[in-house]
């Protein structure tokens, strides 16, 4: 249904250029419906923009909801089809400052997901409550699927034990590139080393990369585990039940 | 619009307030809807939605200018100064001048003419004494901008704070003020200024009936009024491509360049809701202009609307 104050004028429908599906109504708060033709320039205008400014996460965020319309769906039906995924899908849950029990994550022993992931956020001075709604996602099924990869993000570098400067950031888009196709993670993956120096690239090719493709391959899909119920499970355990080998 | 009879002008005269009053009059009975782009919403909703409009697009407001008009934006405020042809002296108020474009071109107008002003007095001075010529340069008289001075007057604070520290970047600061003002009730008293503009504002003001009243009555007898606004384009094939260039291209611009889809919807929504040439010229001469007319730019995507105080 349409969002609260907001009502569009029959007037203003008849006889303008809108092309495409103005006529449908939000379906989630924060949706923006848009044309094919837009949906086009925005792909290629936010990833000219991420390329320019490093620091506009919000134009690869947009990157990653106007490519997504082929991988999307493909996560979609992996998490139905997985016990774990389904009872996301269903229950929805959300990682956020106030969802979170942070004092309690912390009392948790060394070595824990919780733990480890509030160090994480800790160490690398970030919080999960800076991860963009989705906004040009046209389904809401798949809007909430992207919104919980992002949310997810950050504990993917806890498992995978990256940092979050650009190195460790390229790391984590090769895992995710393989494990979820979207073309938002393979673009970043292809162009994020551009930004590295030549000793860290060196690195990345022999060491990383490597590592992160095997692992990618060899684990399950991540947006199949529900975090939220895992906090006091050992890393290490977490990645053998998922799947992904030990960082170098 | 002016009346037949004999009385017609003092009839105009009255008719804008009285129209003006009873629009108020009917706005506090019923809470009056009005538009927000395509929304419909309460004037109070309007002015507020719109404040939060401009203190958001701020920042990138200039960059979003050249990006969506691919520059252009600069030849129309140009033609709008050398239409003014303000001389050295003019007074003038820049209502909703925000960033300053205006206020800049119309120094620099002046600067040139007071520029071209001294050499001519100069050449008719060939035959001074020493003593006279460094009297001449001491004097009041060799003033840069000839006593001009423009007023930049904005609703927005955010906009005004762009607008200062651009003058402080480029280096204007004398026949310059910054003002806070609202364009439906100006802070300013009775028939004081030579020119009027309000260029890319007045499509934002909610009753622009007030806003012409007020224009009309800071304005000296003499003086000129004149709006640059988007208007109507009324050849088919060009209107179909600007609205699609219009509702496809610019709030992508927006959201890219300014990570601000919504602004810029609102933007291209407003163009489309705001009254087209003849019928902002019949508004202009309700509030009492003389020889209003206007001047289309590139087919009527820009109107150059001008009205005298007689």
């Amino acid at each position: 249904g349409s969002a609260g104050l907001s009502h569009r004028e029959p007037r203003a429908r008849q006889g303008h250029g809108e092309e495409g599906d103005e006529g449908c109504s939000r379906l989630y708060p924060g949706h923006i419906p848009t044309s094919p033709l837009q949906k086009a320039l925005l792909a290629g205008g936010s990833a000219v923009m991420a390329l320019y400014d490093p620091y506009r996460h919000d134009m690869v965020a947009v990157l990653g909801e106007t490519t997504g319309c082929l991988a999307l769906p493909n996560l979609r039906d992996k998490m139905k089809h997985h016990p774990e995924g389904y009872r996301i899908l269903r229950e929805r849950p959300r990682i956020r400052l106030s969802t979170l029990d942070m004092s309690r994550l912390q009392g948790l022993p060394d070595g824990s997901l919780g733990r480890e992931y509030v160090r994480f956020l800790e160490d690398n001075k970030v919080s999960p409550d800076t991860r963009m709604p989705p906004k040009f996602v046209d389904d809401e099924e798949l809007a909430y699927v992207i919104q919980r990869y992002r949310e997810v993000h950050d504990v993917m570098h806890t498992l995978l034990g990256m940092p979050t400067n650009m190195l460790g950031e390229v790391v984590v888009k090769w895992f995710e590139a393989i494990q979820t196709g979207l073309p938002m993670c393979v673009l970043g993956a292809a162009f994020g080393p551009i930004r590295l120096s030549a000793r860290k690239l060196q690195v990345l090719a022999t060491e990383l990369v490597p590592w992160a493709i095997r692992s990618g391959r060899n684990a399950s899909c991540f947006l199949n585990v529900y975090y939220e119920q895992r906090w006091e499970q050992p890393v290490e355990s977490l990645r053998e039940e998922i799947g992904i080998f030990p960082p170098p | 619009a002016a009346a037949l009879c004999p009385c017609g002008a003092v009839l105009a005269r009255l008719g804008g307030p009285l129209r003006a009053l009873c629009g108020s009059v009917r706005g506090l009975a019923a809470g009056t809807q009005t538009h927000f782009g395509f929304q419909t919403v309460t004037e109070e909703e309007r002015r507020k939605k719109i404040n939060q409009v401009f203190e958001s697009v701020a920042k990138k407001y200039d960059v979003m200018n050249d990006s969506m008009t691919l520059g252009v934006h600069r030849v129309w405020k140009d033609i709008l100064v050398h239409k003014m042809n303000p001389s050295p002296g003019t007074l003038l108020l820049d209502v909703a001048g925000g960033t300053g474009d205006i206020a800049f071109r119309f120094i620099n107008y002046v600067r040139s003419a007071r520029e071209r002003q001294l050499q001519k007095k100069l050449r008719n001075h060939q035959n001074l004494s020493w003593q006279e010529i460094s009297e001449s340069y001491q004097e009041e008289q060799f003033k840069p901008l000839g006593d001009s001075q423009v007023v930049v007057c904005d609703i927005n604070k955010e906009m005004l704070k762009v607008g200062k520290q651009k003058a402080q970047y480029l280096g204007y600061s004398e026949g310059l003020s910054w003002v806070l003002g609202n364009a439906e009730e100006l802070p300013f008293d009775d028939d004081k200024f030579d020119v009027y503009t309000i260029a890319f504002g007045i499509r934002n003001v909610t009753r622009i009936d007030l806003a012409l009243q007020e224009a009309y009555r800071v304005l000296k007898p003499g003086g000129r009024f004149l709006c640059l606004e988007f208007s109507h384009v009324s050849n088919p094939v060009i209107s179909r491509l600007y609205d699609l260039y219009s509702f496809q291209v610019i709030p992508v611009l927006g959201e890219v360049i300014a990570g601000d889809w919504k602004s810029y919807q609102y933007l291209v929504e407003s163009i489309r809701r705001f009254p087209p040439q003849e019928e902002l010229k019949a508004m202009i001469e309700d509030a009492g202009f003389y020889k209003v007319d206007y001047q289309n730019l590139n087919l009527g995507i820009v109107a150059i609307h001008s009205g005298f105080k007689l």
